[in-house]
């Protein structure tokens, strides 16, 4: 299964001012949305991206297909410096090779073009400049996504179509231009659960048929288990595990982890749920102190934890990193 | 059999064309139901017809010495100018003897003129910078709002006073500054204000991912998506406009020769205007139409505001 090295992260952080002060707006507190992310994608892989809300998944998504410029670290596309890549030529190539499906498919389409206009509109801006090629590769991939006849889905409006075949324009719209890597922000997790499993196999089937990698973003741990390789587990922006999908879900190693998946719920009316170890909430990422995010709510934390900086990730296993100082 | 590479798709145009016509039919459906908004644009139909009547009257039964607008004097009545309603005259003739219903149909032409020009400047420059502000925020939003504040606080009468005393007033000109002026102030806030709700949209982000630059967004996602408010502005605009023009000709500052403020001014300099009840026929006519056609474009506005504010719908 890996393939060539794809996609590398490295120390990847991104700070949000916040604003305070009415005048004067220079900013004293920052949200570490991202903070020292570090993690590998290979071709023809799903990475998957995992975490509660707020714990700066979306942000490293958008990190990656240049929504955001980070405040420091590195992404490297193929070897290639991502972050150095401003304007003109390079970045159109970026773009490209890069796309993303956002997770709002009721959001992530302009109410006032077609169909058509949606999904031609990276290869109108890519300056494939004749109709005919935009509409024999708008149906083309119209078809791919599942919306056949495209004929009868071409000339509609967002609002004529049900979620699950909005988010289908979407992905379509993602596709068009081949990419090679893609970023899924919760591109499920909007629609009804009974045209979840459609949506996800189509990701799959196109992952085959186009040869795309994902960076697959969800909340859902048996969505990330269907759908991914490899796991990352994010916690207040910074990664606390990474490792092969089924190791992370049936042996999690961080007490986060644990308790993420000791929350999923299980068929079995009978199943006695283990107490839940963790304590208090999560803590706003703003100017957080130097030592391990999970502290305040670990159970297995102690003094020297709280002396230390924030653990960098260890392998544990092959492939299994971690981080955490009591492992 | 044909072909399917040459025959796949309809042209484009052709689809556009029907998509556009079934929208409009959707819409239209919304206009009538308003009531309102049909009222206004039969008023509005009907100072078109008043207006086309003009040239046709004039050259078949009203004699052009007798009945032109401008140099026209009736000299059966000498003497008795103005005169009041007559068969020959229907409301009357003004102080120096010019039929008041010639000069009332002729003008209409001008303040549909001036009304429409103006108010499509206006909203032109509006959706352009308001699109353009909130688009790229900073410096650009911060030098327009603040100049949106200052023509908001401006008077704006006193400066068209001073103005034609500068250059003299016709009335394309005075369409233009008032488009120009009016696109830099309130309106340019409010459209920023709806280009500002279309901005955060995921799909302005989608835009950018497929590699669109700022024009194609603005263009493209920002401009369509605010253009109903632009529209719905553009009839309120018409209405300041022709009132505007009413009230600088009332007090003689316009190069014009004949406009419903200018037949104000006419009786205003001739002294009828203080014996109120007297000699209605010389301001009850102009005052009347302009009245109704700015009541006639906000209703039309009104009746728009209905298709493009889902929440006042009845339903």
């Amino acid at each position: 299964m890996p393939g060539r090295e794809l996609l590398g992260v490295e120390g990847l952080t991104k700070y949000f001012p916040v604003k305070k002060r009415l005048f004067l707006s220079r900013a004293r507190s920052f949200i570490h949305a991202v903070d020292d992310v570090t993690f590998t994608v290979h071709e023809g892989e799903i990475f998957g991206l995992v975490g509660e809300s707020g714990c700066g998944k979306t942000t490293t998504g958008k990190l990656l297909v240049k929504l955001y410029e980070p405040t420091c670290g590195s992404i490297h596309l193929d070897g290639q410096d991502v972050i150095q890549i401003r304007r003109g030529a390079r970045l159109r190539e970026f773009r490209r090779r890069v796309q993303m499906i956002f997770q709002d498919p009721y959001e992530s389409l302009n109410p006032r073009m077609t169909i058509f206009d949606i999904v031609a509109e990276p290869l109108a801006v890519q300056g494939v400049r004749s109709l005919v090629e935009r509409e024999e590769r708008v149906a083309d991939m119209l078809s791919k996504v599942g919306l056949t006849p495209p004929e009868t889905f071409m000339f509609r409006y967002p609002h004529e179509l049900s979620g699950g075949q909005r988010q289908r324009v979407a992905i379509a719209r993602a596709m068009v231009l081949g990419p090679e890597f893609v970023v899924a922000d919760e591109p499920t997790s909007m629609l009804d659960v009974s045209i979840r499993a459609g949506v996800m196999k189509l990701l799959l089937e196109l992952r085959e048929v186009l040869n795309v990698s994902y960076l697959y973003i969800t909340h859902d741990l048996a969505v990330a288990r269907y759908m991914c390789d490899r796991l990352a587990v994010m916690y207040l922006g910074k990664v606390v595990e990474v490792g092969p999908t089924e190791e992370v879900i049936q042996e999690p190693l961080h007490p986060y982890t644990r308790a993420l998946i000791a929350a999923v719920p299980v068929p079995d009316p009978t199943y006695r749920r283990e107490p839940v170890e963790i304590k208090g909430d999560i803590s706003a990422p703003i100017d957080p102190p130097s030592y391990c995010r999970f502290l305040p709510r670990c159970p297995i934390g102690d003094v020297t934890c709280e002396s230390s900086p924030h653990p960098s990730l260890k392998e544990v296993r092959a492939g299994h990193f971690v981080a955490c100082h009591r492992l | 059999m044909m072909d399917r590479t040459t025959y796949k798709f309809e042209p484009l145009w052709k689809i556009r064309l029907r998509l556009f016509a079934r929208s409009f039919r959707k819409n239209w459906g919304l206009f009538w139901e308003s009531r309102i908004g049909p009222l206004g644009l039969f008023i509005i139909l009907g100072f078109a017809l008043f207006m086309a009547a003009h040239p046709i009257l004039m050259s078949t039964i009203w004699d052009p010495k007798v009945y032109d607008p401008i140099m026209g004097f009736d000299p059966k009545l000498v003497g008795q100018h103005p005169a009041p309603p007559s068969w020959a005259h229907p409301l009357g003739t003004d102080p120096i003897g010019r039929d008041i219903l010639s000069q009332l149909m002729w003008s209409t032409r001008s303040e549909f003129a001036l009304g429409i020009t103006a108010a499509v400047i206006t909203v032109t420059i509006g959706t352009l910078i308001g699109s353009v502000c909130a688009y790229f925020g900073g410096l650009i939003d911060m030098f327009f709002m603040r100049l949106a504040d200052l023509v908001m606080l401006f008077p704006f009468f006193a400066l068209l006073i001073v103005m034609q005393s500068i250059i003299p007033m016709d009335l394309f000109k005075l369409a233009l500054i008032m488009g120009g002026l009016g696109g830099f102030g309130a309106i340019t806030i409010v459209l920023k204000s709806q280009a500002l709700t279309v901005k955060v949209k995921p799909y302005i982000e989608a835009a950018k991912v497929a590699g669109g630059g700022a024009f194609h967004i603005i263009r493209n996602h920002i401009i369509p998506n605010i253009l109903p408010i632009s529209f719905l502005y553009m009839m309120f605009n018409v209405t300041s406009a022709i009132f505007s023009e009413a009230a600088l000709s009332f007090f003689g500052l316009l190069d014009i020769r004949m406009s419903w403020g200018i037949m104000l001014n006419t009786a205003q300099d001739a002294g009828y205007l203080g014996a109120f009840g007297y000699y209605w026929w010389l301001w009850a006519p102009p005052g009347a139409a302009i009245t109704l056609l700015c009541f006639a474009f906000y209703l039309v506005g009104r009746g728009l505001d209905e298709i493009v504010n889902p929440r006042l719908r009845k339903r």
